[in-house]
């Protein structure tokens, strides 16, 4: 039932939303969720390495798109068997889908899945290292910024809030998620415990005691939220609807995170990456759907309809985000791979995402329209995407907080 | 009211969002220079030199520091050819045979299924060892057996497979045996398995379920356990003594910094093992290219991983092609692998970003671009067979480059390449970068800028000489101030290290130390970036790695971590009812 709060809620975010919000305000919209309701939660996922966005999201109406890869690029989509497992996978009579992405088509059909093109950060850099810091930290060009934008963006909390609120699986916290508001990772969700009863208690009492400030916070937050899942570790979890996750370990964060969520111990944001896209040499196997990027791909879509499949009515209220920190030249290297470029592509699926759609403005492929002669320009800020989900779908309207120094125009994706 | 308190919250917030954020940040920049200029005393001197420049102190090496005199123990640190290596330390790495093996003689005696495939097809040599030659042709065998049952399988379910089913441990054995086999402890099994002949128990190895020759491994003797590791996958055994060698290395070297820096630099220079022919390249890599250099030039450091296979591999720089080259575009033999026709830029950037200019270095994409045209036909010959350095001339860009302003004439062949090492091994921007880093890895996540200056000053006036720039900082009032005291949180690496040698653990099997740091978060040698491991405290600050410390702790002191003997006693404090408490203490993550 759609509640008077929830209608109060939204049309004053909606006010809010365009600049400073009086606290108060915020206060009171947020007052009402009680403690264990339902809240909205962002899904964030980095692929590292920088993935080959045209290879991705494959522009098989641009001509120029075939000139520029002779030997690695995908084909136009086709209804020919023999060659339909290898071509491009239509989307919008433009855009097409890697054919090892077979795994997303349905969804974006249901309109459940949106695509934006030609967007990414608009800092120049191609280091890896400072682009995925940057679009972590949610600051392009600010190397200063010490909190990352996922941290920032969660709502100020009420009462006392979950100590998983944030969770990241994998061995370190990103970039993204660290700042004052505790985060904690996670390698699954049984090993985070400590083993011996007794010495987890003698643990908790020295951490709590200790001088050094960074670790005493650290401590504190490891087991409070060790507490908080111990109900869920006695428990064996079968994913729901037959989902079948892929084997690896993107696969397992995705399982995991969607059995937080399930558990209802108070998940707002999580976040899993998946590296291995910095395809220098050999892109593409002896065929299109063969190889290096065609597995992996293969691996990342069917973990996220697997987490689609498995969520079931849930994903009304998630929204999952995936980037990666630039794309690559558009023109293929001497090794039929690619080297560092610039704009790229983002996936954005959920119950309440207006899919079936691919976003943003096409640049173009043209020597003249190539951002610096040689990588696809860029025409929305991946700010735009993450602010609209930080402001629209989690209703934190602080966005001038979570991205300071920008203003976020609204693509009109949830 | 409620109103009245919200006010003044946001202006409280506006200011620590605005101004107030940078007057506070000043204000504690100011705080922390001056516990730089704090001297320690004397005996926390000791121990920060050894909590920095060891992988953590044993039982009696403050007192032997001490004895010896802090400065004369640092001046043998800093050279270490003249520390006599622990002989325990010899003999432990004694059996790990592939760390003193060229790249080749690692392919031939620890090949993978497909080299032996070839070496049966006489395509490949076969080890001269005789014994070796019979294991492989073994291997091929149940190998191809494999194969043959597998594919038999897909293709027809229902007829019987060709092949005999595999020969099971109850065929081999005697009742007797065959109970100790399934019931005994590992111990049991171990003496049953010797009491074989030398014939049967290479059947019986074979025949044995993975999971009983898993337990087997940690009671068995290095030599027989070499044995067992090789029936599971010869290519493995390279990666193994890789990780093995490094675990025991920090744990028992009396060259304390000489590994320190070995890992530092590795990490600088990082190459990822499991990428193709690096499984085999890595190993005399850290041992040519990286070890006898962390003390030395940073330009013969620098030249030494540029002209490495391994590098050279991981940066795909063996396939950049010039694309005015002799040999680039229609001119390519059809035997030519497709896929070498043109410029590679991967490592022209990785080397100005990441191991010398630093990003910020002041360079540009032309500079990026013009780097790998100097540095293609920097190749290798036989990448597969364990490789080595070759430069192609007939891949070469021959034509003018220009690289940070410097002209590079036409025609300069294998000197293209070497002259921007040159450039940027001297270049002010480097002497900084390797400062401030190696100040970040020994003094301070934030290191105090007078100290990097120095230590840059020290790098320019020296043409680059490792040992006077450590000799700077280790020197310095700052490494020895409060500023610097216990400030750094252990990488996972310096955790499961130096509790080892805290509680003077004996190891007699270094992989399941090895499993351990990666658990905490560190596969080693598995850093798939070029970035390396972050040298900073929040690299490893997080809840889930903080949980594994305090696991890994408890199972040390209690002796649950597999190859390592621990005599509980010493892992336990009088107040703690629960040894291994103090190893997963806040106090004990810090160095």
């Amino acid at each position: 039932m759609p509640t008077r709060r929830f209608f109060l809620r939204d049309s004053a975010l909606a006010m809010v939303g365009v600049g400073a919000s009086p606290l108060w305000l915020e206060r009171a919209l947020y007052a009402g969720d009680a403690p264990g309701a339902r809240k909205k939660i962002l899904v964030a996922i980095f692929q590292r390495g920088a993935a080959d966005g045209l290879n991705i999201v494959v522009p098989h109406g641009d001509p120029a798109y075939y000139d520029l890869r002779p030997t690695i690029a995908i084909p136009r989509p086709t209804a020919d068997p023999a060659k339909k497992d290898d071509a491009a996978i239509d989307l919008d009579g433009f855009f097409g889908l890697n054919p090892a992405l077979a795994s997303l088509k349905g969804l974006f059909d249901q309109k459940h899945l949106a695509i934006v093109d030609a967007v990414g950060s608009p800092d120049p850099t191609r280091s890896h290292f400072d682009a995925q810091d940057y679009m972590e930290s949610g600051t392009p060009g600010r190397k200063a910024t010490q909190d990352g934008w996922m941290n920032r963006a969660l709502p100020p909390a009420v009462g006392k809030p979950s100590a998983v609120r944030a969770v990241s699986l994998g061995p370190v916290l990103p970039r993204a998620m660290r700042g004052h508001t505790p985060a904690i990772a996670m390698q699954t969700i049984d090993s985070f415990q400590v083993r011996n009863a007794q010495a987890g208690m003698q643990f908790e009492q020295a951490y709590a005691a200790t001088k050094d400030p960074m670790l005493q916070a650290a401590g504190r937050e490891t087991f409070e939220a060790v507490a908080l899942l111990q109900s869920i570790q006695k428990k064996a979890y079968t994913p729901a609807a037959g989902a079948e996750y892929p084997r690896g370990r993107f696969g397992q964060s995705l399982l995991q995170i969607a059995q937080l969520i399930k558990s209802d111990v108070g998940v707002e944001m999580a976040f899993a990456d998946i590296g291995g896209w910095d395809h220098h040499v050999n892109e593409l196997g002896p065929r299109p759907s063969e190889g290096v990027l065609a597995n992996l791909l293969r691996e990342y879509g069917q973990a996220l309809a697997a987490f689609w499949a498995d969520m079931g009515d849930r994903m009304s209220d998630v929204v999952v985000v995936s980037m990666s920190e630039f794309g690559r030249t558009a023109k293929e290297n001497g090794n039929r791979g690619t080297d560092h470029g610039h704009a790229n592509s983002m996936f954005i699926m959920g119950g309440d995402v207006k899919g079936g759609k691919v976003y943003g403005k096409w640049p173009g492929l043209q020597k003249e329209q190539l951002y610096e002669g040689r990588d696809l320009a860029l025409t929305t800020d991946f700010r735009d995407v993450l602010g609209e989900l930080v402001s629209r779908h989690l209703g934190n309207p602080s966005l001038k907080t979570v991205f300071p120094g920008y203003e976020p125009h609204i693509l009109g994706l949830v | 009211m409620r109103q009245r308190a919200a006010a003044i919250l946001s202006c409280t917030l506006a200011l620590v969002a605005g101004s107030g954020a940078s007057a506070y940040a000043k204000k504690k920049a100011i705080a922390q220079n001056k516990l730089f200029q704090k001297q320690l005393a004397a005996d926390q001197k000791i121990l920060q030199a050894l909590n920095r420049l060891t992988f953590g102190p044993r039982p009696g090496d403050a007192q032997a520091v001490k004895a010896l005199g802090l400065k004369k123990w640092i001046d043998r640190q800093l050279h270490p050819e003249s520390i006599p290596e622990n002989p325990i330390l010899e003999e432990k790495l004694k059996t790990l045979e592939t760390l003193r093996m060229s790249g080749p003689e690692l392919v031939s005696n620890y090949p993978t299924p497909q080299m032996v495939r070839q070496m049966v097809n006489g395509q490949l040599p076969f080890p001269t060892d005789p014994d070796r030659k019979r294991m492989l042709t073994k291997l091929m065998e149940k190998y191809e057996e494999r194969q043959k049952a597998g594919a038999g399988a897909g293709a027809d379910a229902a007829k019987p497979s060709p092949m005999p089913p595999a020969r099971g441990l109850a065929d081999l054995l005697d009742g007797k045996t065959l109970r100790t086999f399934r019931q005994g402890n590992p111990q049991q099994r171990l003496e049953a398995f010797q009491a074989l002949p030398r014939e049967k128990q290479e059947e019986v190895l074979e025949a044995m379920p993975g999971q009983i020759r898993q337990a087997l491994l940690t009671v068995a003797p290095a030599e027989l356990r070499r044995r067992f590791e090789m029936a599971a996958g010869p290519q493995q055994m390279v990666a193994r003594d890789l990780v093995e060698g490094k675990l025991l290395r920090a744990v028992y070297s009396d060259r304390q910094l000489d590994e320190v820096l070995t890992d530092f630099w590795y990490n600088h220079f990082n190459v990822y093992l499991d990428k193709g022919a690096d499984r085999y390249l890595v190993t005399p890599y850290e041992r040519e290219a990286i070890r006898p250099h962390v003390l030395g030039k940073f330009k013969d450091l620098l030249t030494a991983t540029a002209k490495s296979p391994a590098m050279l591999f991981y940066l795909d720089n063996w396939q950049s092609v010039g694309p005015d080259a002799p040999r680039a575009g229609r001119g390519i033999p059809k035997a030519a692998k497709k896929g070498t026709r043109g410029l590679n830029e991967n490592y022209g950037r990785e080397l100005l970003e990441l191991h010398t200019l630093g990003v910020d270095g002041g360079y540009t994409q032309a500079d990026v671009t013009e780097a790998a045209r100097c540095f293609t036909g920097w190749t290798i010959l036989q990448p597969q067979r364990g490789g080595e350095f070759v430069f192609n001339a007939r891949v070469h860009d021959n034509g003018e480059k220009t690289f940070l302003g410097v002209k590079i004439p036409a025609g300069g062949g294998i000197t293209d390449g070497e002259k921007v090492l040159d450039i940027v091994a001297h270049h002010p921007s480097t002497a900084r970068f390797i400062s401030t880093k190696l100040a970040q890895r020994f003094v301070a996540d934030e290191p105090p800028a007078t100290l990097v200056d120095r230590m840059a000053a020290a790098f320019i006036k020296t043409d680059g000489d490792l040992r006077a720039v450590m000799k700077v900082m280790l020197e310095s009032k700052e490494f020895f101030s409060q500023g610097s005291y216990r400030a750094k949180l252990k990488s996972p690496l310096e955790v499961v290290a130096s509790a080892v040698r805290a509680v003077n653990g004996d190891v007699t099997y270094a992989f399941p130390l090895a499993n351990q740091v990666t658990q905490l978060g560190q596969p080693l040698y598995r850093k798939a970036e070029p970035t390396g491991y972050s040298n900073h405290s929040k690299e490893w600050l997080n809840s889930g790695g903080l949980l594994a410390r305090m696991n890994f702790a408890v199972q040390l002191a209690d002796n649950k971590v597999p190859g390592v003997k621990v005599d509980a006693a010493k892992a336990a404090r009088p107040e703690d009812p629960v040894a291994g408490i103090a190893i997963g203490s806040p106090e004990f993550q810090k160095r």
